[in-house]
């Protein structure tokens, strides 16, 4: 940014002594606690944490707002001069969308399904007086081609629901910047998106808080997003401040324990194994093609094999048909066309066909341990039931082996054999969806994308015991993920798969070294990097490679 | 524009179809259940060739089939057959009854949909405060009462207590229009009570449902304000359940009517229903069922085909 | 045990009432015999006489004790539409269950037909079936069973559908256990509390049916003590200023307005908790 270790402006937002509760049960706890905030004109201020920091909260405070089921209990909160607690409804309903605006994480959500895009751009400088409808249309127009929209003069008199996701962010940044705000809060705008529409959103993003030196709260949970948007850090934790300055100062040189455990994430790799791939594979996929009530084909001629021991990652974006895949295997989704083999035996289309030893040698685990788990079932009999189901273990026998699986997750038996799910972290939920998974006694596990519920730094702990417990029981894993991170720690073979068909598999090391297939290198390019300059530079690289005449993959956004 | 016209069209061939199923199920009733309906009507004692002559005068020596369509062409053409009671067309007993049944429900429907859509948005907009909690005990309550113990509460206090409407309902053609309403007073009022809470806890239902969208948080942090919002961001999207709402108790009010007639001795549909079923008149059950049944399959049907109607994203396809 | 005490403790004081109503109204369902002066068919006086000594709330129009009748007719009535209710239950339940968890063809079948039934009104529907077949109780409670079981059907289909898309059922199917396992120890469990708030409201509703079809004399018959009957029977009093006929009806009423009460804040209760995560 512009500001970026250079002069700053005087001061627009500051924050004294917030606290803020939340309701839960009829009872008021309090979320945020005693938070300072300073934010000068024209600055970035990255808001970090993972769930339940209260990063959102204090965002949106920002504005004077509390959401439903919470409340600002004390401290101060002065926006240009004016205390935003004191302000009467109407003066603080002027000052919202003219001086202070919001882009929301789901843009999909946000829009008005009613309205065109364009009137919805419309209402708040018509509202507030600051430009006539007419005029404000052609800024609309301009600002939509300034962010890159395809199509900017038309793109406009669409509704919502015609417009995809990452267009649709960018929309609704453009409408924030409508009234040309002092300061727009951005609440996770690229979390729900594809790694390779990500850019693009935040690209446009900076260069538009650039231009009209407009300040910001960029709030998210991934600091090498935060990375490149962010002048100045404030790292959070269950409400608290855990640490607060120089963006590029931070990621150099955290302080706390915390903020170097965030910097460390997705730094995990598993050790390196002899390629062995000699005799036939464990399970193997052959010319599957599937479709959802014959329709539309989702997948299309897909092959892989899956040797014993080893991790396959199957790697895509929305739509790729990644977990068609994995519902093809489990026999969820009975192919069209081709077949399933478990040690070179034809495995039945069906689930309800397959043997119970068929069934038993694959087993899953899913994205989000809160829906995996019976909320009704123990957690000794979640675990028990596998056992008795399949290996016949009773009684005594069976509390010794669920003890033992609960150890092996790192879990104390005596604490947890009697809790119920809802008594669980999510992290903890996920360890008992794996002891599930080996109670079985399996060849392969398929896990569909078993990290992406989680909090980043619980990811990482559950992807280290996935890799012990394959180092001391040799399982085979098959994982279905879009997180790259995810696939660069654990993978030995990686499968990338774009709309229903593999683009490129192989060893880890070919895949991940140059040269790459055209979507691969997107792929890959687009994973944020800690590097506070890596988008600048990726950014410039493209643009390098265009401009030589490289053919290069354009994201499906644009 | 073509997939909402090809849904609309899709529903309507369903109501349709639903239409005529219910026409059979209705029909053929007579015919399933079991013990011989011509000696039930006749009683033990007639004679085997009575019960015989009496089944061909219904012709129930015929076919199902053949019987069926008969019927069906004739009430097609509003012929319903004779009545076993009173041997006269069953399309002449139903005439005024059915227009003085409507002319109830309406009356019914005009006092309480007002009101209880006013009642229903407020309480969503001023939700969990006294008001809120004071309505919701007052419906919760008023949903409970059987329809006769509404009735005669109100009989008593505004008929025999203090003389202001009349008890008895008995209207005949020739009454003015205002007469008339003034006799339908008290069973509009009855139903009237009871339609309005369930209407008004579905209205607030629908409406906080809506305010809890994530467009109308933006609407508030873009400033908009709150009557804008209400009218602009909220209505538009609001349409469809309310009308769904409004539809589906016009459907209950036409089927409530029922025992409002008998408390209030009504010259409607209900009462005639009621009577033929003591008196085991067939014809005159089978038409008056037929009747009801299609009233409320249009009235589910209006309501589809509105909520398509009033769809955003119906009406803005890809 | 302590739970529910606590629970108990933070009820709405229209729960309470609710709980005191249910609780008041099943003792004197049970004890009817006990607490009744007189017998249930025994005419013990002339035509509709004042209320008084004797006859506290006077007689009906056969000179049957009014009380005694009222007391009978909880037993009577809520009896019958219990027993209704849970057989309407036992139908529709199942049904909904086998529907979501067989899926395909089952589920198209059952769904069709229950639409076709949901589209006549079902008081018009009970209204022919009871020409045809007369009005013996059991016959009654049959056919609105029946009737009802279709409602059942849809609530328990909807509530179990949104179960069985839920990830540990599909572990379960994947896992091989047979259907009887999915529907009583995965689905069931977690489907409870909606269908024990729907319980409380198909209860009412049968409640309130029985009675219209009583109050139009074709529900449940003479001489049988019956709170809807007795408002008919006794309804041309109401000319005369006199509550009698409110009695019963209101007997009826409180009784809905009860279950209404409790079923309102056991919904809110258990939405609540489901809220929070």
């Amino acid at each position: 940014m512009t500001s970026k270790g250079g002069e700053k402006g005087d001061v627009l937002l500051e924050m004294r002594g917030l606290c803020i509760e939340g309701q839960s049960e009829d009872k008021w706890n309090e979320i945020v606690h005693d938070i300072d905030l300073t934010l000068h004109r024209g600055e970035v201020l990255g808001l970090i944490g993972e769930s339940g920091a209260g990063k959102s909260t204090i965002g949106i405070a920002s504005m004077g707002f509390a959401r439903p089921g919470c409340r600002i209990t004390s401290g101060s909160i002065v926006f240009d001069g004016m205390d935003l607690r004191t302000m009467s409804d109407g003066k603080l309903r002027r000052l919202r969308g003219s001086r202070i605006a919001y882009v929301a994480q789901s843009a999909a959500a946000a829009f008005n399904p009613a309205h065109k895009l364009i009137d919805q751009y419309t209402e708040t400088p018509v509202q507030h007086r600051v430009k006539p409808k007419a005029e404000a249309e052609q800024d609309a127009i301009a600002l939509y081609r300034r962010l890159r929209l395809p199509d900017p003069d038309n793109i406009g008199f669409r509704y919502p629901h015609q417009v995809s996701g990452g267009q649709l962010q960018r929309a609704m940044t453009a409408m924030a910047m409508a009234c040309r705000p002092d300061l727009i809060v951005f609440d996770e705008p690229t979390t729900a998106l594809d790694v390779t529409t990500q850019i693009e959103v935040l690209a446009a993003i900076r260069d538009v808080v650039e231009e009209f030196h407009t300040a910001a709260i960029y709030i998210t949970h991934d600091l090498a997003v935060v990375a490149q948007m962010a002048d100045r850090i404030m790292v959070l934790q269950y409400g608290d401040l855990v640490e607060e300055g120089d963006a590029r100062e931070m990621l150099a040189n955290p302080k706390e324990e915390y903020t170097r455990r965030l910097l460390a994430v997705r730094s995990f790799r598993k050790e390196e194994e002899p390629p062995a791939m000699a005799d036939p594979p464990l399970l193997e996929i052959r010319d599957v093609t599937a479709s959802y009530g014959g329709e539309v084909v989702v997948l299309e001629d897909i092959s892989m094999k899956i040797g014993r021991g080893r991790t396959v990652a199957v790697v895509g974006e929305s739509g790729s048909g990644k977990s068609t895949a994995a519902r093809v295997i489990t026999g969820l989704l009975p192919p069209i066309k081709g077949s399933v083999l478990f040690k070179g035996e034809e495995l039945p289309a069906s689930y309800k066909k397959r043997s119970t030893d068929q069934l038993r040698h694959v087993q899953m685990i899913y994205q989000s341990p809160d829906v995996a788990l019976n909320p009704r079932q123990r957690i000794r009999d979640i675990i028990g039931r596998p056992l008795e189901f399949y290996l016949g273990i009773k009684g005594k026998r069976k509390t010794e082996r669920t003890r033992e699986l609960l150890q092996m997750i790192e879990m104390d038996p005596d604490e947890f054999m009697d809790r119920l799910p809802g008594e669980l972290s999510g992290g903890q939920k996920q360890r008992i969806c794996i002891a599930r998974a080996l109670a079985a006694d399996p060849e392969v596990i398929i896990c569909d994308e078993v990290t992406s519920a989680l909090d980043q730094l619980v990811a990482e702990e559950i992807l280290k015991l996935l890799q012990r417990l394959q180092n001391e029981l040799g399982v085979t894993y098959l994982f279905i993920t879009h997180d790259l991170a995810t696939v660069k720690a654990i993978a030995d073979e990686i499968v990338v798969m774009l709309q229903g068909r593999i683009v490129e598999q192989g060893p880890k090391q070919d895949i991940l070294t140059p040269p790459h297939d055209p979507y691969t290198d997107l792929l890959l390019s687009s994973v944020p990097e800690m590097d506070p300059d890596w988008m600048d530079n990726l950014l410039a690289d493209r643009a390098a490679r265009k401009a030589r005449g490289e053919k290069l993959m354009e994201t499906g956004d644009q | 524009m073509a997939k909402i016209l090809k849904m609309v069209t899709q529903r309507l061939a369903l109501g349709l179809l639903t239409l005529f199923v219910v026409s059979m199920i209705i029909f053929l009733g007579v015919e399933l259940l079991p013990g011989d309906f011509a000696q039930e009507i006749l009683g033990q004692s007639a004679t085997p060739e009575t019960v015989a002559a009496f089944r061909r005068e219904l012709g129930l020596d015929l076919p199902w089939y053949t019987r069926y369509l008969d019927w069906l062409g004739g009430v097609m053409q509003g012929d319903f057959g004779k009545s076993l009671a009173s041997r006269r067309d069953v399309s002449e007993l139903i005439g005024t009854r059915l227009l003085n049944t409507l002319f109830l429900a309406a009356v019914a429907a005009v006092i309480s949909v007002p009101i209880a859509l006013a009642l229903g948005v407020l309480a969503a907009l001023y939700r969990n405060t006294i008001f809120d909690r004071t309505i919701n005990v007052f419906t919760l309550t008023s949903i409970s009462f059987p329809d006769f113990f509404v009735a005669y509460i109100l009989i008593l206090f505004l008929s025999v207590k203090v003389n202001i409407f009349p008890s008895i309902s008995n209207v005949s053609s020739d009454l003015g229009f205002w007469e008339h309403v003034y006799r339908v007073i008290l069973p509009a009022l009855t139903l009237t009570l009871v339609i309005v809470a369930h209407m008004m806890r579905m209205t607030r239902a629908s409406i906080i449902n809506l305010l809890a969208s994530p467009y109308i948080e933006m609407a508030m942090l873009k400033g908009i304000s709150r009557s804008r919002i209400v009218t602009h961001h909220a209505l538009p999207n609001a349409l469809a359940p309310i009308i769904n709402v409004i539809v589906i108790n016009l459907a209950f009010l036409v089927v409530g009517v029922v025992v409002v007639e008998v408390v209030f001795v009504y010259p409607g549909l209900g009462q005639l229903l009621v009577d033929s079923v003591s008196k085991r008149d067939i014809p005159v059950v089978q038409a008056s069922c037929l009747i009801f049944a299609a009233t409320f399959i249009l009235l589910n049907l209006t309501a589809d085909v509105l909520s398509i109607l009033t769809n955003p994203r119906l009406l803005h396809p890809k | 045990m302590a739970q529910i005490w606590k629970h108990l403790k933070s009820a709405p004081p229209t729960a309470i009432f609710g709980l005191l109503v249910i609780v008041v109204y099943t003792f004197v369902a049970f004890a009817a015999p006990i607490l009744a002066p007189y017998g249930e068919y025994e005419i013990v006086g002339s035509q509709f006489e004042l209320w008084g000594e004797g006859f506290i709330l006077g007689t009906d129009h056969l000179g049957r004790d009014m009380l005694t009748r009222l007391i009978y007719g909880a037993r009577n009535t809520i009896g019958i539409a219990f027993i209704t209710t849970c057989l309407a239950f036992l139908i529709g339940g199942i049904l909904g269950l086998l529907a979501t968890t067989l899926g395909g063809w089952v589920d198209m079948l059952l769904g069709r037909m229950v639409d076709v039934l949901m589209a006549i009104p079902i008081l018009i529907f009970a209204l022919l079936i009871l020409t045809i077949t007369g009005t013996s109780q059991p016959v009654l409670i049959v056919v609105i069973a029946v009737l009802d079981s279709t409602r059942v059907f849809r609530l328990a289909r909807a509530v179990s559908m949104n179960i069985v898309v839920l990830d540990f059922v599909e572990a379960a199917k994947l896992r091989g256990e047979g259907t009887w396992w999915i529907i009583t120890r995965e689905i069931l469990p977690n489907s409870l509390a909606p269908l024990i708030a729907e319980f409380g409201l198909r209860f009412c509703f049968v409640f309130l049916f029985i009675s219209a079809l009583s109050f139009l004399g074709l529900g449940i018959q003479p001489p049988t003590a019956d709170w809807g009957s007795m408002v008919r029977e006794t309804a041309t009093l109401i000319a005369y200023e006199d509550i009698t006929p409110l009695l019963p009806a209101g007997a009826i009423a409180l009784l809905t307005v009860g279950v209404n009460f409790v079923v309102d804040w056991f919904l809110h209760k258990t939405s609540g908790i489901r809220d929070d995560k």
